[in-house]
């Protein structure tokens, strides 16, 4: 789709660029050769469940944190010689929180901005847009200590945008919030976006990445194992999961066999006596039943479920992931 | 944004000095804001060598002998007490050194565009300016139980001076035992070890009542020339050597454990 130019200057351009991150704790390789290339202006989620290096990935992209191999540069600067020119275009929203509960939401906005010299006339009136951006104005005097799950994130991301930033990383910003508040972070995601924010935003939620980004990163002990557009991902996965519970254990490998031609091998589980496919269409959901009835295999149970995360790391990797996160 | 100049490899320029300054003085009035929140623990601060005096005065005073010194207990014992309340609530900041380092919030800091050490020296500022008034709170108390000070305006200076390097020495070693421990449970032990250092002094009993090694040990560590000066300015004896030894070991506990404290920070900090 690009001539060799055309790729150069995409890369050269891009809000973020990582080559071949590697990074071990003690023995244990954390990052195995991470690559990353996000475009200004758009949201990349990387998804993973605990454990593979979503943490540690954004801890090198904003600094806190120096790879053992591999080069990033991130708004223009490498983040390793160049971390002061970094920290001045990024903001980063921590999975901890990151604003001082003893303080108000106003004290706290109010410190950060001075601590990015923005003077304190201006330090004042950016704290009170932020504040009423991000829907904190009637929270606003209140210790942070006191906020909800919600209005904590929100304040966390709001201290993290004081100084305007081009790029923007989000670690996890919904894990643990309520459905409500989930939504309201959601939006504040979508505008910060809309006004031409680049995002990286960590999330173990299939759903969450499909709702916010432009391209999922899948990351699977220390590497990116697809890098796609949500829609092109669920193809591969299959939009639909169809889970069938049989009567007999025993008639699992016919089942299998009974399958419309052209899918994917379907995933059997013995002790549960289930076989769990990716559905297409309706057609194809009614057609898969039409075949299993007419080979004469009695079920006892259907169900049918969107993809989890589960089913991204079966599809990718054909393992299962070492954690199986709740939905959210 | 605007472009920046610098240039691959070069390591990245400094805040200037005044830029520095500002944020000292945000962070301090941070640290102040968080003291005056958590009023249980002022209290504590303020109270604790208040009952310690109160204890010694009352239960303990009318049997112990202030040896050849002749001086009334109260007076003999108000000095000690005045570098528990200041040295009790400094080495308190070991604490809260910790905790900044095991919570969020140094993630957000190293991401702003500060000088690393302006946090610990934020905390050295701020429990200098709170202790200071703790230990005034100490010593008003004294006075109501009989504390007859005789100073003249030179000797309140030097008393304050004297103090004042006190509080800023202990919180130094606080920041340097903050970040080489783990945990704010860990820091918390320093607060201890700190406010049985005047115990072990001339300041308390005389030294001269002590077992051969104990006394030994009273009459050449740092609290004792202290509490020597202290009683030299307040009651107006003869202050000796005590002045410059005190002089020396502030000075010497203040530029050691300072530069030790940034460097353990600073690795504490760095990628």
């Amino acid at each position: 789709m690009y001539d060799i130019h055309s790729r150069t200057h995409a890369i050269t351009e891009a809000a973020i660029h990582a080559r071949g991150l590697h990074k071990s704790f003690g023995g244990t390789h954390v990052l195995t050769g991470v690559d990353l290339t996000v475009p200004p202006g758009t949201l990349q989620a990387l998804l993973g469940p605990n454990g593979s290096g979503k943490t540690t990935t954004v801890r090198i992209l904003t600094t806190l944190l120096a790879p053992d191999r591999g080069t990033a540069i991130v708004g223009g600067h490498d983040v390793t010689r160049e971390s002061a020119a970094v920290r001045r275009s990024i903001g980063l929203t921590a999975q901890q929180a990151t604003v001082d509960g003893l303080l108000t939401g106003r004290e706290n906005l109010e410190l950060f901005a001075g601590l990015y010299h923005l003077g304190r006339r201006e330090a004042r009136r950016r704290a009170a847009e932020l504040l009423e951006r991000f829907d904190l104005a009637a929270a606003a005097d209140r210790r942070a200590a006191t906020y909800s799950g919600g209005m904590r994130r929100r304040l966390d991301l709001a201290a993290s945008m004081v100084a305007a930033p081009r790029i923007l990383f989000l670690d996890e910003p919904t894990t643990g919030l309520d459905p409500r508040s989930r939504a309201e972070l959601w939006s504040v995601i979508r505008e910060l976006l809309a006004a031409g924010t680049t995002i990286l935003l960590t999330t173990q939620y299939l759903e969450e990445a499909d709702h916010l980004a432009d391209r999922i990163a899948v990351i699977h002990t220390g590497r990116v194992v697809a890098d796609d557009t949500p829609a092109a991902l669920k193809r591969q996965v299959g939009s639909e999961r169809l889970i069938l519970r049989l009567a007999h254990a025993a008639d699992l490998p016919r089942a299998a066999a009974t399958l419309p031609p052209g899918d994917a091998a379907p995933h059997l589980d013995p002790d549960a006596r289930e076989l769990t496919l990716a559905v297409q269409s309706p057609d194809h959901l009614r057609h898969t039943l039409d075949l299993l009835h007419r080979a004469g295999i009695p079920i006892a149970q259907v169900e049918l479920r969107t993809p989890t995360l589960d089913d991204v790391f079966f599809a990718l990797t054909a393992t299962t992931p070492p954690l199986t996160p709740a939905t959210p | 944004m605007t472009t920046t100049t610098t240039a691959p490899g070069r390591p990245d320029r400094a805040p200037s000095v005044a830029t520095t300054l500002a944020d000292l003085r945000r962070l301090v009035t941070r640290t102040l804001r968080h003291e005056a929140r958590t009023l249980d623990a002022l209290l504590v601060n303020i109270a604790l060598p208040i009952l310690i005096m109160i204890i010694f005065v009352y239960v303990f005073g009318g049997a112990i002998t202030t040896g050849y010194s002749g001086l009334a207990y109260i007076d003999f014992v108000v000095p000690a007490v005045l570098l528990m309340a200041g040295g009790y609530g400094a080495a308190l900041s070991a604490v809260n050194i910790a905790e900044e380092m095991t919570g969020g919030m140094i993630d957000r800091f190293r991401t702003l565009p500060i000088s690393g050490w302006t946090l610990p020296a934020s905390h050295v500022i701020a429990s200098l300016l709170r202790n200071v008034v703790t230990t005034g709170f100490a010593l008003t108390a004294a006075v109501l139980l009989g504390f007859r000070p005789d100073a003249t305006a030179t000797d309140w200076a030097l008393v304050l001076a004297l103090i004042s390097g006190y509080i800023l020495a202990v919180s130094a070693l606080a920041m340097l035992w903050g970040l080489l421990v783990t945990s704010p449970q860990a820091a918390g032990a320093f607060s201890f070890t700190v406010i049985f250092f005047p115990y072990l002094s001339d300041g308390v009993v005389p030294a001269e009542t002590m077992p051969p090694l104990l006394r030994g040990f009273a009459e050449h560590q740092p609290t004792t020339p202290m509490v020597e000066t202290l009683r030299a300015l307040l009651l107006d004896r003869p202050m000796g050597d005590a002045g410059w030894l005190s002089a020396a070991w502030l000075t010497a506990g203040v530029v050691i454990s300072m530069p030790i404290a940034a460097l353990l920070f600073r690795r504490r900090t760095t990628a």
